[in-house]
């Protein structure tokens, strides 16, 4: 049951004692392609002296491709520092991305000026990290809350307050607290209130940048059930980017896992979760808590060696070589690429584990078609 | 794996409040920032006297030349001509029933009527020319602070530049330039008054702008910005009603602490004999006209000096309650 032990670590003790059943994911409609990511890449230039001479780029995303589907749940995750953020963001169009398209509902948002935006950001809204920083401190939460309407110059049924109001009640706060300050509320509550503000324009699609890291245990599993209950009611698409892979795991249908600004793994949740092909995945599930000593036992907990290399100097061809155990020659030389090997699995690895045959075959000849010399790919999945 | 973990702490999060609401509806109704900087202010006794002192000083400067005697009527019959100081009082002051703070020597001006009209002329250059570096400051400091890249770069030299400048050389040369110039219609004491405004004003923006700049970096990266600017805000209302509202308070206090420096300064300038001159009155004058008499008359320069010293204390006491009452790490 390890899928238990996962969501437990947003529960108490008590609770992870009777595990409860896995719930049937409910089949979300595969609706079409609501977003579209191709190739996107964030450099920031380096510079140094007085003339500000580039002297070279932190590659934080270095090409990333995705998309997401309408009613579905993307989850992001990596460690920090890999990019996930920095992605949501070139989502958002609070960065601009260095190369890339972004393609929202079949049009091109890429290169669309602030003007040219502001019409789409009724669809496309995001949740913040830090429902500390991400709340003005001078703003009543009306105002907050009300701050969507003002700027689209939207008109309201019964006026901006009692819409306010509505959404606060919405998300689960008391609509007689219009007049309060965030300052007032705890952690949770102003969270709640950063997704009244989301969801004021009822958006299409939700980017969360690390919704809950920022909140209590207990309060986390609230804010996310919340997001969820809202995803039913009002239609919602998400990209949830994250840290926590039980997180990730509760609310997610797919995930996307990132290590130094390239997507590794690409898979459904129970796929991912219960098959992980990367080495990188499998290390990062090996790390996640298990609450029960007896499950504990018989685990196997892959240790990473050294740290992240540094996205200044990112390591040629697979970025994961320099810490990968499954690592030879061809990792050093020709990039993994991001292959599908079985319906809605996608490895960027030429040594996938749990793969079958026929898959081992399938990313040998990838890795041909990438440049690898036809003697260094079959050796694929030797040990 | 929901069912552990349902949204119950939700609703027990927001009943304590709706039973208090219950209790007293007033409880619903939200404390500014600035409802709770004022109950730590009246906390702040020291703050609070300062305070006082800054009111009735500005309340004698709007009103009190109505009140008191004209400044420049003679009363050459309480002075000593021999030792050209007064006759009576208390050293030598002529402090008396009718002149509550003395006559000058030798002229025997009244001294409150001069001390009056000399806190208009001060506080009058000192706030206008406040008023003059925190526009001056605020914008630019805003504007390099919130664009950076080279527009931060431009304003920050420009600061730097200004900080180097010899402005009390500069001032010293300006009024002597102007000395018997007219400009828009103004001369004489009109004239320097507008100078000594433009000049102090002018000149101290960089300190603030200093300020402002720095507050606004760390402001920018607050994620309220991006927040709006996901909405769909633009630059002016991300710079006007978001970080505005926050720049408030350390404006509010670096103004009340400037206001003493340029009064100070104001001083400095009419004792130096480039600001304002007689017959119209001037703390800064006044201790100037004292030196040469000190020996004989000393309250003639005490007088004018606790008054500078006061309205300086008064300022950067109440600033310095002001800053420790906004400041949120004061809890």
């Amino acid at each position: 049951m390890s899928g238990d032990t996962t969501v437990s670590t947003s529960k108490t003790i008590q609770d992870a004692a009777k595990p409860a059943p896995e719930p049937a994911p409910e089949p979300r409609p595969q609706g079409e392609v609501m977003l579209e990511v191709d190739n996107l890449g964030k450099h920031f230039p380096v510079t140094a002296g007085l003339l500000r001479r580039q002297v070279g780029a932190v590659k934080a995303v270095d090409g990333v491709s995705f998309s997401v589907r309408k009613g579905e749940t993307l989850g992001l995750v990596g460690e920090s520092g890999c990019g996930k953020s920095t992605t949501g963001r070139m989502i958002m169009r609070l960065l601009d991305p260095s190369f890339g398209r972004i393609t929202f509902e079949g049009r091109d948002i890429t290169k669309l000026s602030r003007g040219q935006m502001r019409p789409l950001r009724r669809d496309l809204q995001m949740i913040f990290q830090d429902p500390y920083s991400s709340l003005n401190p001078r703003q009543t939460v009306g105002a907050i809350v009300g701050a969507p309407f003002r700027l689209q110059n939207i008109r309201t049924e019964h006026g901006v307050k009692r819409a306010v109001q509505d959404l606060l009640e919405l998300v689960g706060l008391n609509p007689e607290h219009y007049n309060r300050y965030p300052h007032e509320f705890s952690g949770g509550q102003r969270q709640r209130i950063g997704i009244a503000r989301t969801l004021a324009l009822k958006p299409k699609l939700i980017v969360a940048d690390e919704p809950v890291s920022a909140l209590d245990v207990s309060v986390q599993a609230q804010v996310v059930n919340l997001m969820e209950d809202l995803q039913d009611e009002l239609d919602l698409t998400y990209v949830v980017i994250a840290h926590d892979l039980s997180v990730v795991r509760h609310i997610s249908d797919r995930v996307a896992v990132m290590y130094l600004g390239k997507i590794v793994e690409v898979a459904d949740r129970a796929e991912l979760y219960e098959r992980p092909m990367h080495p990188y995945t499998n290390a990062l599930l090996s790390a996640v808590p298990v609450p029960d000593p007896s499950l504990r036992e018989g685990r196997e907990r892959i240790r990473l060696q050294g740290d992240v290399p540094s996205p200044l100097d990112p390591p040629p061809a697979c970025r994961f070589h320099t810490r990968c155990w499954k690592a030879q020659e061809i990792c050093k030389t020709v990039e993994p690429p991001l292959v599908r090997l079985s319906p809605g699995h996608e490895v960027a690895c030429h040594f996938p584990e749990n793969a079958t045959v026929s898959e081992t075959d399938t990313v040998a000849k990838a890795a041909v078609a990438h440049g690898a010399s036809p003697d260094e790919a079959p050796l694929a999945d030797q040990d | 794996m929901t069912a552990p973990i349902e949204v119950t702490g939700s609703d027990a999060e927001a009943q304590p409040e709706a039973v208090l609401a219950g209790i007293d509806r007033k409880a619903i109704q939200g404390r500014s920032l600035w409802q709770i900087a004022w109950l730590r202010l009246k906390r702040d006794k020291v703050a609070l006297i300062g305070g006082g002192i800054v009111v009735f000083l500005i309340l004698v400067a709007i009103f009190g030349p109505f009140l008191v005697q004209d400044p420049n009527v003679f009363h050459q019959n309480l002075n000593d001509p021999t030792f050209n100081r007064p006759k009576y009082g208390f050293w030598h002051s002529g402090i008396s029933g009718d002149h509550w703070l003395g006559v000058e020597p030798s002229n025997g001006r009244d001294m409150l009527a001069r001390i009056v009209h000399g806190a208009r002329v001060s506080l009058l250059v000192a706030f206008c020319a406040t008023l003059l570096s925190v526009v001056i400051g605020v914008v630019l400091g805003v504007v390099a602070g919130y664009f950076g890249g080279w527009v931060d770069t431009i304003i920050s030299r420009a600061m730097d530049v200004f900080l180097a400048f010899p402005l009390l050389l500069f001032a010293i040369a300006l009024v002597g330039v102007l000395a018997d110039a007219s400009v828009f219609g103004l001369s004489g004491n009109g004239l320097r008054i507008w100078v000594l405004m433009f000049v102090i004003g002018f000149f101290n923006w960089p300190y603030i702008g200093r300020i402002i700049r720095g507050q606004t970096l760390s402001l920018r990266e607050r994620e309220f910005v991006d927040a709006a600017r996901s909405m769909g805000a633009g630059s002016f209302y991300i710079l006007f009603r978001e970080l505005l509202p926050n720049l408030v308070a350390p404006i509010l206090v670096y103004s009340t602490l400037l206001i003493p420096t340029n009064i100070l300064f104001e001083a400095a300038l009419s004792f130096l004999g480039v600001g304002v001159i007689p017959p119209k009155p001037s703390w800064g004058g006044m201790l100037s006209q004292a030196v040469s008499t000190y020996s004989v008359a000393p309250m003639f320069m005490v007088i004018p000096g606790l008054a500078i010293f006061i309205t300086v204390l008064a300022f950067n006491l109440f600033g310095d309650g002001l800053r420790d009452a906004l400041d949120p790490r004061a809890k």
